[in-house]
């Protein structure tokens, strides 16, 4: 018995660890390699051993070359985290009654609701924020008519505000969130919900004794898929925001660009992947996870 | 799922197996297909294009070999790196039946004396253009760009690559481009946060529309895609700063083992023909060093003055910088956004 | 797109009997999907709309024109990158998805068993780290291990990525379901096969459609990685339109996305009428 749950154990999981283990965790040590060799001043590395990327995240060294205490990293670094919370609260908030309301529907209807959210999502990226730009801007759809409807005489800033970066990124991530609470809403809480409503009578108290706690890992899933990605987000704060301020997605971008500094851009990552899984192995040690399953 | 295998094989056994093939790898929206098409039928050689967003791409790419790309095209101050790392065939140019066509001012580069490796694809200048129904004052400095009168605050746009935009402030300032002199370092820096509150906007995507709508007034950018903002709003000057304007070559190259280098070659040859060279700069808008070539451009590319600059237009080619400058430029321009 | 469902009913048809779906129906929540939908739809119709614009930018309206589906059709390379994507996508979103299923179907079902954790922490890793620094690594996996792959490595890498995308919501699902269901089924049938076929998969689809979904759109978006990876010839749709846009916006980019738009909503429409069927 042992020995047979144990075989359909490797065979369920070999697939996916035989796949990310060539193709992911080798280029990752192939990245923590990277990370101790020095650069190689025409973009990549030499083979020679050099922590200099690990001091570059706290220190900087001045145009004169001394090596001085830093926190324009890290200041990057929060401010991405920052970014990437707020979208995902706000993705959280968007996409809850969405899912709700989708996963409630009859059957003929949801699937094709479910595709309906993810359409605009077979456009390009860097196209749906182009398009967002000409909604926005101060020649764009809002204040041409706001102004025409004479509600304001000269355009109000909406493009390359903090707002407008929110925008896009939880437009971005929307799907993301909506899918994986669809999922495990989706008509499963039916007869715990009858029989709630017997006995709270109160749908609202229903929705969150009920149906909230049953689609808790829905709602982690979710938030792994917004929270994650948009830490690493560029392009649309670069186009919303108007590229006033560095991301780390940027940040780490540039190394591997016009800078050539690519062990820096490797520890930067590296950085980024020990906090994600610090993160995550805390909530797996949370109460809120109470057996203790990373994901 | 066996028609699936079968649209697979379909889309990879061309990939690997033609060898009648060139496969050409180009800057994005930068190759007429008009030209591409007169190319495959005048020679029968079919051509596949791909496309790169930076040269440090391409760099990564040749680096790792084995791409399967047969002509590229580098930019000129790239093109001692790619040299130096053993990137690209020698083409020998000079040996060429249409080499004679070469503009004269071409042949023998600083980035590659004797057109051993390259030819001339598309030239231009970067600098700055300006609205000048918003701010009617002389042009012919980057003062105005660095220190912007009261009309055009606000509303600037620059360029979000310190590889662009420094080398306009090091020649406003007096200095060598490619210097690593610190202290030029921590004025370009100075100046530079003074001028942030004035900006509007980074970034290199989308100037043209922004231009046009009126979203900005002033913004860096290269002279064919400012006579393309010219030709919707003309009020749109370009500017030719007195203190110098960086001009940028991009060069037809071999590729290290490329699979069909005969191909290649055949193309090289075949562009510097003044009627296929016209071609591309009708598509692209920019220049090419071909002679004869205006006789078959249109006439708005032989006279705008972004494509022929002014007599007195002091236009210099930065050669390659040293790793010193990409890191001070780096800390730069990692501080101006932190 | 749905109206808003009315929440204006009766106290009494509230109390919801077996089989009704209006159970658990919230009021306002339909209102807040339209909402959420038009959010989402707003973008698209301003691209569609500057799709027919006469004029070369995407700025002024000039008047009515085809023009640029006609270019879209005449050229090759569009067509190309277009069909490039779709392969690509759908390859990469069936393999990520049926690999996924099996590993949610381990790691959720399969009890506790030691590096659980691990592996699904290593089933994470794609997300966790940043596009270019794996589009670079595995440019450089593929250089020592030096096939020439054609458009093989471009889906390898795609089905690698797609993975985590594919796998969250599925494993959320098989979390969310009650196992009594596949105990008591498991204990009539008393086979491991059967009780999946019958009762198992058919309460995980909604995970594994939303999975594939996500798998899918993930792979039709990626930029750097593809661009890495890509061998001479492997050209995809973002690839191409990342060019087209730094030259300028053009109404041809619109005429694409809005052709693949058409593509999409036919594959919706197809949902719904099978969903009618059923």
């Amino acid at each position: 018995m042992m020995r047979s749950a144990n075989v359909k154990r490797w065979l369920g999981l070999s697939p996916a660890l035989a796949v990310i283990g060539l193709f992911m965790i080798v280029p990752i040590i192939i990245v923590i390699v990277y990370s101790f060799l020095a650069k190689d001043p025409y973009g990549g590395v030499e083979p020679q051993f050099s922590t200099e990327a690990y001091k570059q995240l706290l220190f900087e060294r001045d145009f004169d070359d001394t090596l001085l205490f830093s926190t324009v990293n890290l200041k990057i670094f929060w401010r991405s985290v920052w970014l990437a919370l707020v979208t995902t609260l706000f993705s959280l908030v968007a996409a809850l009654p969405v899912a709700y309301y989708i996963a409630r529907q009859p059957e003929g209807r949801k699937n094709t609701l479910v595709l309906l959210v993810t359409i605009p999502f077979w456009t390009n990226l860097l196209i749906r924020t182009y398009c967002w730009i000409l909604i926005l801007r101060d020649t764009g759809l809002i204040n041409g008519l706001l102004q025409r409807l004479n509600l304001i005489d000269s355009p109000i800033t909406l493009l390359y505000t903090n707002g407008a970066v929110l925008l896009g990124l939880v437009y971005s991530y929307l799907p993301f969130m909506v899918l994986p609470l669809y999922a495990s809403m989706e008509k499963l809480d039916m007869k715990l919900l009858e029989a709630a409503h017997d006995l709270y009578a109160n749908r609202w108290r229903v929705f969150r004794r009920v149906s909230l706690p049953l689609a808790l890992p829905g709602i982690v899933a979710g938030c792994v898929l917004v929270f994650i990605p948009a830490l690493g987000a560029f392009i649309t704060p670069q186009l919303l925001g108007g590229g006033k301020n560095l991301m780390l997605g940027s940040l780490i971008q540039m190394q591997f660009g016009a800078s050539r500094n690519w062990p820096f851009g490797a520890a930067m990552s590296l950085f980024l992947l020990a906090f994600v899984l610090i993160a995550l192995v805390l909530y797996a040690r949370s109460p809120a996870q109470r057996d203790g399953n990373l994901i | 799922m066996k028609k699936l295998l079968a649209l697979l094989v379909l889309v990879i056994i061309p990939g690997v197996l033609a060898q009648g093939e060139l496969h050409f790898y180009n800057w994005s929206g930068y190759t007429s297909e008009e030209m591409l098409a007169k190319f495959t039928e005048e020679t029968g050689i079919k051509v596949v294009l791909d496309t790169f967003d930076s040269n440090e791409t391409l760099l990564a790419k040749l680096k790792s070999g084995n791409t399967g790309y047969d002509l590229v095209v580098p930019t000129h101050n790239f093109v001692p790196i790619f040299l130096q790392e053993g990137l690209l065939e020698p083409i020998n140019a000079s040996e060429m039946e249409n080499y004679k066509n070469l503009d004269a001012r071409w042949q023998n580069p600083g980035w590659d004396p004797g057109n051993v490796y390259t030819v001339p694809w598309q030239w231009g200048t970067t600098s700055f253009i300006v609205d000048t129904d918003i701010y009617g004052g002389d042009i012919d400095t980057y003062k105005v760009l660095f220190e912007p009168p009261t009309e055009l605050q606000g509303k600037i746009n620059m360029f979000n690559s310190w590889d662009e935009v420094l080398p306009m402030a090091l020649r406003y300032l007096g200095y060598e481009t490619c210097t690593t002199d610190t202290e030029a370092f921590s004025k370009m820096l100075d100046m530079l946060e003074a001028q942030r509150p004035y900006v509007k906007t980074y970034t290199s995507e989308g100037i043209l529309d922004s231009m046009i709508a009126g979203e900005y007034a002033m913004s860096t950018y290269w002279n064919g895609a400012s006579m393309r903002v010219r030709n919707e709003r003309p009020s749109a000057q370009y500017a030719y700063p007195k203190e110098g304007v960086s001009g940028w070559m991009d060069n037809l190259a071999v590729a290290k083992g490329a699979p069909n280098k005969e191909a290649a070659l055949t193309f090289i040859n075949w562009f510097l023909q003044p009627e296929n060279a016209a071609m591309e700069s009708n598509f692209a808008r920019y220049g090419n060093g071909v002679v004869g070539a205006e006789a078959f451009m249109d006439e708005q590319l032989q006279t705008a003055p972004e494509i022929v600059p002014p007599a007195d237009a002091d236009i210099k080619f930065a050669l390659t910088c040293p790793p010193e400058y990409n890191d001070l430029a780096t800390r730069l321009w990692t501080r101006l956004k932190q | 797109m749905n109206p808003p469902q009315s929440s204006k009913k009766s106290p009494l048809s509230q109390r919801v009997v077996r089989g009704d779906f209006k159970v658990g129906h919230l009021p306002g929540f339909g209102a807040w999907t339209f909402l959420v939908f038009l959010y989402l739809y707003l973008p698209l119709i301003i691209l569609i709309i500057f799709s027919f614009n006469a004029n070369r930018t995407v700025t002024i309206w000039e008047g009515f024109s085809l023009n640029w589906y006609a270019e879209v059709f005449k050229s090759e390379p569009i067509r190309r990158a277009a069909l490039t994507s779709l392969l690509v996508a759908s390859i990469a979103t069936v393999v990520a998805t049926v690999i996924a299923t099996l590993a949610a179907l381990t790691l959720v079902r399969g009890g506790k068993f030691k590096g659980k954790n691990l592996a699904s922490a290593t089933l994470m890793t794609p997300l966790m780290i940043p596009e270019i620094v794996t589009a670079v690594a595995t440019l450089a996996l593929f250089t020592a291990i030096g096939a020439s792959l054609g458009i093989g490595k471009v889906i390898i890498a795609h089905c690698v990525f797609c993975i985590p995308f594919a796998y969250l919501p599925i494993s959320a699902r098989l979390q969310s379901m009650d196992s009594s269901l596949e105990q008591a089924a498991h204990d009539l049938y008393a086979n491991d096969w059967r009780t999946f076929r019958r009762v198992t998969l058919p309460l995980l689809i909604p995970g594994i459609l939303s999975g594939a979904i996500l798998a899918f759109i993930i792979s039709m978006d990626d930029f750097i990685i593809t661009l890495f990876v890509a061998e001479a010839g492997t050209t995809t749709l973002p690839l191409y339109i990342y060019g087209l846009v730094r030259v300028g916006v053009t109404p041809e980019v619109n005429a694409i996305s809005s052709l693949m738009l058409a593509v999409s909503v036919i594959f919706v429409l197809l949902s719904f009428i099978i969903g009618r069927k059923q």
